[in-house]
């Protein structure tokens, strides 16, 4: 069962990768039959498939009829699919809430209603077409080796104060997004630079320190573990947690000033094929709380209010028409304009 | 009385309830588009007036820099727009003929806003309907500023669920209000209506004969009415009165003198020796006996049609009835030598009805049998107490002979073999006027014990 499974994952995988000529680039991509005949579920997803796997089988087994084709795409890619080229998917799970509310506003996705989806808090769900099922801190990540037995900043300013207090130390060996490449990362620095006007100056600060620029958290978190880097911010904090449990070296660290945490989103496109087991996975993944096994496996944290009802610090963004204005070709000229001042200063 | 049949148009009570049940379901209806026009349209001036806050917000961040136009969003000017509802928003910054930023697709205002004055307009936009206001901002040193406009739309499905909200609350609270004053209908035509219904049943218990005003309490609007009600009842009892005194006296006038002439005739009877005189003159008293008796059953029967309209009711004694009129005709019988018997029960026999008629049924009936009989004969007068009391008179005379029994009972008919015997054939017609009128009957037949006839006046018991 398990061999043959397999085997037909593999060779799925090898000829899409060869033939992949769109407009988009496609990273990974994997077919996962069904064990009957039936229909299949076509998802474009920015999640990696080590993560999504377990989620996906689990999926499956409770409806084996479904074969699920999977993509991942960056977040820019899902968008540009699913905008500009009109692709066809049966459902998008992106961690830009901000591109996802896009596509929601500019008529990009369907209503779907459901016990299960009128279960999530009103702030994880938006229009009926946006759905989270994940909650993900932006966390920073220090170094063991690098710290030692030195307590860690906990909160913005004392990190600006650290690092000004020592630009040696920490000269080349800080960490962030690069808010040019990652989605998630522009996402969370322009929330940032709502937030607190702290934002700023430790991007100054860190510009001054010649920080390096990354575009995937598995990277940051690599080299934090591996002491190049002292520390990294605003690395995802799922990727992070799922990091920690096989490599040790380095700790994740939730700032107490504020946490931007970000929501995983789904949402069925117009042009979705096979609605109905695009709903089925909506349904499946908006109750990902009631499988702790997935969530273990997965490392993916679930919708869960109790999490901020416990730590006040951590902030859910807010979907509505307010993620539109960082996408707003003006405003993303002008902030990113900025931050290279700030971060680029060489 | 044979009444004229009213025209009963329709009832006050249900007139006066669709009447104010109209004039309920109108103000509801009228409350219903009140109460939703006024909160639809508080709802679209705070959709607007958001709108006009996030267009306004935004140009106030436009500023010129090195002569071009910049723009930084602000990000609440968007959030703002996500607070009431999850609308989709389109923005669109247009100047000198192009976009400079959001969604160029999004259709300018058709009149150019000024300062100061948003523009607002509803239109089809990417599938949806629109809410859009334009407002208008110049940028730049002044001289060299730029004419830009700011468009912000969102669509109007929150607006609609509201409104969807809104009407369903109005229609419901409509419904109830109309639901509650259509009750409330009901209760005011029944107490605008009760004086009258008193004063209807006022007159309604009121006695045959009780023809004083009425007195009951009356609502102004009636007492033309009920006054026009005492004065026709005046003019009633002043003509009954009035029948009433002209028949005694008719009777009185025609029957005193026939009775002087009745005399005289049989005095001069007596002296006459001559046969052919004196047979003359029995035919002349026979044909006063006949007038005499005719006037006084014509006048008998006006009198029992005159009464039978109005029925008395009063507690009788049916056996002293019978007594008092035996004892009066007793004298006639013994004319002719006939034995009247009595077969009465020695308890009053009491009984409902009017006195004076059934005394004059009964002195018809008997009359009649006496004058039917042949001399030395014998009339029973019997009551019969069964389901219905039978007052049964029986004599030993001729019968009816072969007429028809059913038509006797009609005016001016007789038996048909009484040529030789003086009659106007109205006797058994009052006696039928008034059983009926007592909801009883006249029955005939044969005398099963021999020659002659048994008439019963039977009379339901109560």
């Amino acid at each position: 069962m398990r061999f043959p499974r397999l085997a037909a994952r593999i060779i799925a995988a090898l000829t899409l990768l060869t033939t992949a000529s769109h407009g988009y680039e496609v990273e990974q991509q994997m077919h996962y039959p069904s064990t009957q005949d039936g229909t299949v579920l076509r998802i474009i997803s920015t999640a990696d498939l080590n993560v999504f796997e377990p989620i996906l089988l689990a999926f499956q087994d409770m409806h084996p009829s479904v074969a699920v084709d999977y993509v991942v795409v960056e977040t820019a890619d899902l968008m540009h699919a699913i905008y500009a080229e009109g692709a066809s998917f049966d459902l998008a799970i992106s961690s830009a809430m901000d591109l996802q509310t896009k596509l929601a506003n500019d008529g990009f996705a369907q209503d779907y209603t459901s016990p299960a989806t009128q279960a999530l808090p009103d702030w994880a769900r938006w229009r009926n077409q946006v759905f989270a099922f994940t909650q993900e801190p932006a966390v920073l990540v220090v170094s063991d080796d690098f710290f030692g037995t030195e307590h860690p900043p906990t909160n913005r300013d004392e990190l600006i104060a650290l690092l000004r207090e020592s630009p040696e130390r920490f000269r080349g060996r800080i960490g962030t997004y690069d808010v040019r490449r990652s989605g998630f990362g522009y996402l969370m620095a322009t929330q940032d630079s709502r937030n607190s006007e702290a934002y700023w100056r430790l991007m100054e600060v860190m510009g001054r320190l010649e920080a390096e620029l990354y575009c995937c958290s598995g990277e940051m978190i690599r080299d934090v573990a591996s002491g190049n880097l002292a520390l990294a911010y605003n690395v995802l904090g799922s990727y992070a947690t799922s990091q920690l449990a096989i490599t040790d070296g380095f700790r994740i660290i939730e700032l107490s000033d504020y946490v931007n945490v970000m929501l995983r989103t789904a949402l069925i496109p117009v042009t979705a094929e096979n609605v109905a087991d695009a709903q089925a996975m909506i349904d499946f993944l908006t109750m990902l709380e009631t499988r702790p096994d997935l969530i273990a496996a997965s490392n993916l944290p679930s919708i869960a209010q109790e999490t901020f009802r416990a730590n006040t610090a951590l902030r859910p963004i807010r979907f509505g028409p307010g993620l539109l204005v960082f996408l707003d070709q003006l405003k993303r000229a002008a902030f990113l304009r900025n931050w290279e001042d700030s971060l680029l200063q060489n | 009385m044979t009444a004229t049949k009213m025209h009963p148009t329709a009832s006050i009570r249900q007139n006066l309830f669709y009447q104010l049940a109209g004039v309920a379901a109108i103000l509801s209806f009228a409350f219903f588009l009140i109460v939703r026009g006024v909160a639809e349209q508080a709802a679209e001036m705070t959709q607007d007036g958001i709108l006009s806050a996030s267009a306004t917000a935004i140009a106030d961040a436009l500023r010129s820099e090195g002569g071009a136009v910049v723009l930084d969003l602000p990000y609440s000017a968007l959030s703002m727009l996500g607070t009431l509802n999850e609308d989709r928003v389109f923005y669109r910054i247009y100047t000198d003929q192009q976009t400079l930023t959001g969604y160029p697709d999004l259709p300018l205002p058709d009149e150019r806003p000024r300062r100061g004055e948003p523009v607002f307009e509803t239109h089809e936009f990417r599938g949806d309907e629109v809410r859009a206001v334009s407002v208008m901002r110049p940028v730049g040193a002044s001289g060299a500023a730029r004419n830009v406009i700011v468009t912000v739309a969102q669509t109007r499905l929150g607006l609609e669920a509201t409104s969807r909200t809104i009407t369903t609350t109005a229609t419901g609270v409509a419904a109830g209000f109309f639901l509650a004053a259509t009750g409330l209908s009901l209760w005011a035509a029944s107490a605008a209506l009760a004086p009258i219904e008193r004063l209807t049943s006022a007159v309604a218990r009121r006695g045959p004969y009780d023809l004083r005003p009425v007195t009951a309490d009356t609502p102004t609007e009636l007492v033309p009415l009920v006054d026009a009600l005492n004065s026709f009842m005046t003019r009633l009892r002043a003509s009954l009165s009035r029948t009433e005194d002209f028949i005694a006296e008719a009777a009185h006038r025609v029957r005193t003198p026939l009775a002087t002439v009745r005399t005289q005739a049989e005095v001069t009877h007596r002296k006459l020796n001559k046969p052919e005189h004196r047979l003359a003159i029995r035919e002349m008293i026979r044909a006063i006996d006949e007038s005499s008796r005719s006037a006084g059953q014509m006048l008998d029967h006006a009198m029992v049609k005159f009464r039978t309209d109005t029925l008395a009711s009063d507690q009788l004694d049916m056996r002293a009835l019978i007594d008092e009129v035996c004892d009066r005709l007793g004298a006639t019988a013994d004319l002719k030598d006939i034995d009247i018997i009595r077969d009465l029960p020695d308890d009053p026999i009491p009984i409902h009805g009017d006195g004076i008629l059934l005394q004059a049924t009964l002195q018809n009936l008997l009359d009649n049998a006496i004058k039917y009989s042949p001399e030395d004969s014998r009339i029973t007068v019997s009551v019969t107490p069964n389901d219905a009391l039978w007052v049964s008179i029986t004599d030993e005379g001729r019968g009816f002979g072969d007429a028809d029994l059913t038509r006797l009972k009609t005016r001016y008919t007789r038996g048909a073999n009484v040529g030789d015997i003086v009659g106007s054939g109205l006797g058994l017609t009052i006696a039928d006027e008034v059983a009926s009128a007592h909801g009883g009957r006249i029955d005939i037949k044969p005398n099963e014990n021999g020659a002659g006839a048994c008439v019963s006046l039977v009379l339901p018991r109560e």
